[in-house]
């Protein structure tokens, strides 16, 4: 056990290693970052300075290893446009991102669990396949084109619902939250709905297998046997038995709501750290973009190491085999 | 070699050599289209067009009314056969070429739909952008590259995930170790980030696009078949052939190959829808495809921003084409999964 997890903690930090020269040569390959940064009547002086302070009048390898030196010191540069540090940038975006997922998480429970529950128990009717087939729609719809139908139809035409932004925030915890106020709320539930869409598919497909499963188990026949009302079957015994694999895989598209959530961010106008890359994107500012790079592959290989070892402990056979899959 | 006819599945390859003839004839049109010039070919656009029809017919042999079981399958399978068209015969069927510049009037911007040119010569259907396009014209342009784009995209990735795929599985041992982990790592990212990432590094481009497109999908491609490829060569004809002393080469690429191409061709269905959306999303975001040559999730973003202030059509509907090609896909994805390989149904 011990060697296995010691092994699968070398394979993460080779990973994170390796995205980490991926990244840094894949971004710094693209345009020249000094010709946004100074005015084109800049004097050659002027642009030598410029280029030294950035440290760009060095070789690349230099400035790779320069680049993970600081780095392993959580230092990622500091970005172009904003002057800061690329990591605080990053860390002062980064929750609005979390409330928005962590919303769009709840949404997508909300909205598929009832209806994969319904469609398992009419799975042979007409209800059951037309949830399934509206699944498709959630699976195959880009994010991007949801956002905008949801902002046509409540902010422009029923104004429901403001369209773009963030509202009010609340600070809790140090931290500027918009989730605790009413009007920073109602800013979060049309992307929040948005980035919830293809999670909830997944929710009903998943909800609809694990009823079907369910409906034909002895505990379900004994409650009938019993007389308990049919609702109560569905929406107590069987939901307790489907919620764990449901919440179990929730877990992990945690990591993609974030990856998504550049998306609905952008379409939103959402400041968070999704649109922040693509702004960075835009505006060449690298150290913002590596910076954002790396923060996700670290948050994806530690979510994929938490959950090989969860499996291990959970089942023996993954070890033996060796491999994560 | 012997006379023998070596032992296999009811799927022979004689018979079934034709459908991957015009499986190949279709991938190299497309490319030639996408490269350019061969867009103004009128002929190898209708022959990819047949080529199109009779690979669908081939699929579906023997199992039409199986695959048509309802309205919604009719449906689906007319309007992608519309759209193909459409795109295919943009050029011909559009009212303007909204490429060409000549024909462009400035003084049109932003008429809702139903409006006239100035000098009533022709009508707006669908209304225009910013610079006076017609949307209607943009939209069949636009079609054009979503779905070539993605096309490509997806054959070349199939082509180098079946190539990787098998190869793992027939080196085994190290190799196949090496190459799983690689295809393992990449799958653990979402494709949209992964896509984003190369993007990033690349810079906007139609050949960008296609190529981290192909980087995001091969490694799919290759778990599937490497996962084919084992089962498939447990089976007792893979014995035969062997026993048969047929050259490894053979026994891949006459034997193997044509028996885990079948399940891959379903999957590629949905995956050319996936691809068009991921497509159009780069280009929402401005990392897709350049402005010269608009996707629809381009023309999409470029009408966004006037959305709000109620010029609804420059993104609506350039979005209801988007809807209508990736819900006929899907929707004709999913009907031959059901048709073709039950044991995939989801």
């Amino acid at each position: 056990m011990l060697v296995y997890l010691l092994r699968r903690i070398a394979q993460s930090v080779f990973v994170a290693l390796a995205m980490m020269v991926i990244v840094f040569f894949g971004i710094y390959m693209i345009g020249n970052p000094v010709d946004i940064l100074i005015s084109p009547d800049a004097t050659p002086r002027e642009i030598e300075e410029t280029m030294a302070r950035f440290g760009f009048d060095q070789p690349i390898h230099i400035q790779f290893f320069t680049f993970v030196g600081n780095a392993l010191q959580g230092d990622l540069g500091r970005s172009f446009v904003h002057g800061e540090s690329a990591v605080t940038l990053i860390l002062h975006y980064m929750p609005a991102t979390l409330e928005l997922a962590a919303l769009g998480l709840f949404f997508s429970i909300l909205i598929g669990v009832p209806l994969g529950v319904y469609a398992g128990y009419k799975s042979d009717r007409w209800q059951g396949r037309a949830i399934m087939t509206g699944s498709i729609f959630g699976f195959s719809l880009p994010n991007f084109w949801v956002g905008m139908l949801l902002i046509l139809i409540f902010a422009v035409e029923l104004r429901w619902l403001p369209s773009t932004g963030r509202g009010d925030t609340v600070e809790v915890l140090g931290i500027r939250l918009s989730i605790f106020s009413e009007n920073g709320l109602q800013y979060m539930i049309l992307p929040a709905l948005t980035l919830a869409l293809y999670k909830a598919s997944l929710v009903t497909r998943l909800a609809r297998a694990g009823t079907q499963e369910a409906l034909v188990q002895d505990y379900v026949k004994f409650a009938r046997a019993k007389g308990v009302s049919e609702t109560r079957i569905l929406f107590v015994h069987v939901l307790k038995n489907i919620m764990i694999p449901i919440v179990t895989v929730l877990g992990l598209e945690l990591g993609s709501m974030i990856a998504f959530a550049v998306v609905t961010e952008t379409v939103f106008a959402w400041p968070g750290m999704g649109k922040l890359l693509i702004d960075s994107i835009l505006t060449l500012d690298r150290p913002v973009i590596v910076a954002y790079l790396m923060m996700t592959v670290l948050i994806f290989i530690v979510i994929n190491l938490v959950v090989d070892i969860v499996y291990t402990i959970l089942d023996p056979r993954v070890r033996l085999t060796g491999g994560s899959t | 070699m012997t006379g023998m006819p070596a032992p296999e599945p009811s799927r022979g390859w004689s018979a079934d050599s034709l459908p991957w003839l015009l499986a190949g004839l279709m991938g190299v049109s497309t490319l030639a289209l996408v490269a350019g010039p061969g867009w103004s070919s009128l002929p190898a656009r209708v022959l990819l067009l047949l080529g199109f029809i009779a690979l669908a017919a081939h699929l579906l042999r023997g199992k039409g009314r199986q695959f048509f079981n309802g309205p919604v399958a009719y449906l689906a399978a007319g309007s992608l056969l519309l759209l193909v068209v459409l795109a295919l015969f943009a050029s011909e069927i559009a009212p303007q070429n909204p490429y060409d510049l000549r024909q462009l009037d400035i003084m049109d911007g932003r008429l809702p739909p139903g409006s006239t040119t100035f000098d009533g010569a022709m009508t707006y259907r669908l209304g225009t952008d910013e610079q006076g396009r017609d949307i209607l014209s943009g939209i069949l342009y636009g079609l054009r590259v979503s779905l070539s784009v993605a096309i490509v995209a997806t054959l070349v990735a199939m082509a180098i995930g079946i190539v990787v795929g098998i190869y793992a599985a027939w080196a085994g041992g190290r190799t196949e170790a090496i190459l799983m982990r690689l295809v393992d790592l990449q799958l653990s990212f979402p494709s949209i980030l992964v896509a984003l990432m190369l993007m990033a590094a690349f810079g906007r481009g139609l050949d960008k696009v296609v190529i981290a497109l192909i980087i995001v999908q091969w490694a799919y491609y290759a778990r599937t078949v490497r996962g084919t490829a084992l089962s498939e060569a447990r089976k007792e004809y893979i014995d035969a052939a062997r026993g048969l002393g047929l050259p490894v080469r053979r026994i891949i690429f006459r034997h193997l190959l044509p028996n885990c191409i079948p399940p891959l061709l379903v999957i590629s269905t949905v995956q050319i829808a996936n691809t068009i959306v991921l497509e159009s999303s780069l280009s929402f975001l401005g990392v897709g495809v350049p402005i010269t040559r608009p996707s629809l999730g381009l023309l999409i973003a470029n009408g966004y921003d006037y959305m709000l202030s109620g010029q609804y059509w420059m993104s609506m509907y350039p979005g209801v084409a988007l809807l209508a090609i990736v819900a006929s896909i899907n929707l004709v994805g999913d009907r031959l999964r059901d048709t073709l390989n039950p044991r995939l149904r989801r």
